[in-house]
């Protein structure tokens, strides 16, 4: 009786189900926190006090056009790396890859540093994330090209590599023939990663490729646990591993290239999240998926209102904080497994 | 007819000819041992049975119908393969990775329902694993793990089982444990084919054995028939002691040939 007991509460913890609300709840809070956190220094009682006087257009208006969009970009970017990362540490069965190693961020780095370069982004304000939007989607042709329909997992890696290089040495060359050092700062400030001073513009451009680049990485979550027992077990249980893995694919860079696009390049989060929340559903790649989502959101969230709250002349980068909180992690995180393995 | 044929099979890996003209009828509830020395093509066998190499000329029929034209799911559902060697990537729970079994009988976004659990249930107990049912994968003994990989190749309750040495590097005691398995499966109406580098455990437990040599068929029949000196010989380079104990003839292998002498 007890044996029985205990073993649906082990189903139970391995379902990842409390997990699952903890982690919601915590977006939901972190989400009205972003509101509330601004560098116009009211806080949310302030803001719905004034709100409720004289001041209610301006009010309404920071929360509408700053805040607010601002906030959804946090929960749709922290998704997409999550997501991304747990998606790609399922199909290749690496606990090391994260979103960038396909090339798919890359590129969608280089693509929107060119807008800038180029003067197109003074044009018009959106060149900049189509750039990066267009530079993304050419990284998983290239790749396509390259690896073809039957591509195995190495040669995915090994060409996602290659370009990364090339994407990185390109963004390179456009910083060495920039021609002044405000376009540098420009570029530099752009790579570093942020979510300030968006708007609705930015969140309607890759909230739609973010989410169909979910759904298609969700969609194949049973495709990545049957691939836990390797590619031939997986395709004789009944997947087409092939077309797994390029849906797999594409979904990542849609949904990575998007928010590099709007953001900039934000490390880390792919890849410690996954990795902090794999235990919680007792490993499986399927429902680590959903988890991963919500665990990005989080993180993105918090980092960004953790920049915003501390005392600084400069407002921190988004992608500076969560280096600096994930390679640390990730250092602990190697320690810990170098002991457990010892 | 049903069951699992391949006819007039040729497969190339690398432009070299694996396997060519070869010819295999499985019958259900019978437990087949594939044998033959390494590189004769067991392994290729065994994956283009599964249809996960495509063979260049000839078929592989699935109830008289090409494998290729057989639905994966379908496909899935009908066959099991377990390869040589299987690897698991994450640590998952016992219970966890019995349960891939029954991915082929799941719809898209469904969750597992009372059939799915009994049949994992059942695959735990035939295989003598309930009680290491929250044990990680990872941390089982050699033993453990073979009977708890079968286990999820029976949770999917396959018609045809393909098992790539799945006595290699087990102790005899956990040999004979896994042999009694597959003939058990055998004995409860499914097809078993076996790869078996075990000559002994082969003659002891398989009803007919499938001789490959040089990605041909050597031979095929009943154990002491295929396994005659002179195909030992000629197939192993290999001489063998034959005997008998409780009613049945077994083989023990004894001595290499000399180059020279063999045929």
């Amino acid at each position: 009786m007890t044996a029985a007991v205990s073993t649906t509460q082990a189903a139970r913890r391995e379902h990842g189900g409390a997990a699952a609300l903890a982690l919601g709840a915590a977006v939901a809070l972190l989400f009205l926190a972003s509101l509330a956190v601004g560098r116009s220094g009211l806080g949310l009682v302030t803001l719905l006090q004034r709100a409720a006087g004289e001041d209610a257009e301006t009010i309404a208006l920071i929360l509408r056009e700053i805040r607010l969009p601002r906030a959804i970009l946090g929960v749709l970017v922290g998704m997409a790396l999550g997501l991304a990362g747990a998606a790609l540490q399922g199909l290749l069965r690496n606990p090391l890859a994260e979103p960038g190693l396909i090339g798919a961020s890359g590129a969608a780095a280089l693509g929107a540093v060119g807008a800038l370069y180029f003067g197109l982004s003074s044009l018009f304000a959106l060149a900049l994330p189509l750039g990066g939007l267009a530079g993304a989607f050419l990284a998983v042709a290239l790749l396509y090209a390259i690896a073809g329909r039957e591509g195995g997992v190495l040669t995915l890696i090994l060409a996602g590599i290659a370009l990364n290089s090339f994407t990185a040495a390109l963004t390179a060359l456009l910083l060495n023939l920039a021609p002044s050092p405000y376009a540098v700062q420009e570029i530099v400030h752009w790579l570093l990663g942020s979510l300030a001073d968006r708007s609705f513009d930015q969140v309607w451009l890759a909230g739609p490729f973010i989410l169909a680049g979910a759904v298609l990485m969700l969609a194949d979550g049973r495709a990545l646990d049957a691939l836990a027992l390797g590619e031939d077990t997986a395709e004789s249980l009944g997947f087409h591993l092939a077309a797994v893995r390029w849906r797999v694919i594409l979904g990542a860079a849609m949904a990575v290239g998007a928010a590099v696009s709007v953001t900039g390049v934000i490390g880390f989060v792919g890849l410690v999240v996954p990795h902090l929340l794999r235990p919680l559903v007792g490993y499986r790649p399927s429902a680590l998926l959903p988890l991963s989502a919500l665990g990005g959101a989080a993180l993105t969230l918090a980092s960004d209102i953790a920049l915003r709250l501390l005392p600084s002349q400069f407002e921190l980068k988004l992608g500076v904080v969560t280096a600096l909180v994930g390679a640390p992690f990730f250092l602990f995180l190697v320690l810990k497994l170098r002991r457990s393995v010892a | 007819m049903s069951g699992l044929a391949a006819e007039r099979l040729m497969v190339t890996l690398g432009g070299r000819a694996v396997l060519s003209e070869l010819d295999l009828a499985l019958a259900s509830g019978r437990l087949v041992g594939l044998i033959g020395p390494n590189g004769a093509g067991k392994t290729t066998l065994l994956r283009a049975l599964a249809g996960l190499v495509q063979p260049a000329h000839g078929h592989v029929l699935l109830d008289g119908k090409p494998l290729a034209e057989t639905p994966r799911k379908l496909r899935a559902r009908r066959i099991a393969y377990l390869p040589q060697g299987q690897r698991v990537d994450w640590p998952l729970s016992v219970r966890r990775l019995v349960e891939l079994g029954r991915l082929p009988h799941l719809e898209p976004w469904a969750i597992p329902g009372g059939p799915d659990r009994a049949a994992v249930e059942d695959a735990l107990r035939a295989t003598e694993t309930e009680a290491l049912g929250e044990r990680a994968v990872t941390a089982l003994s050699g033993g453990e793990r073979a009977r708890v990989l079968l286990a999820r190749c029976l949770a999917g309750e396959p018609q045809i089982l393909l098992a790539d040495e799945p006595v290699a590097g087990l102790d005899p005691y956990h040999a004979l444990k896994v042999m009694e398995l597959l003939a058990a499966r055998a004995g409860a109406g499914v097809a078993v084919l076996v790869v078996l580098h075990d000559l002994a455990l082969a003659v002891r437990f398989c009803e007919t054995l499938v001789l490959l040599s040089e990605g041909r068929l050597e031979a095929a029949g009943a154990p002491m028939e295929v396994l005659s000196p002179a195909r030992l010989a000629r197939s192993y380079h290999i001489r063998a002691q034959y005997g008998e104990a409780e009613g049945r003839a077994f083989l023990v292998p004894w001595s290499r040939l000399d180059p020279e002498r063999r045929p």
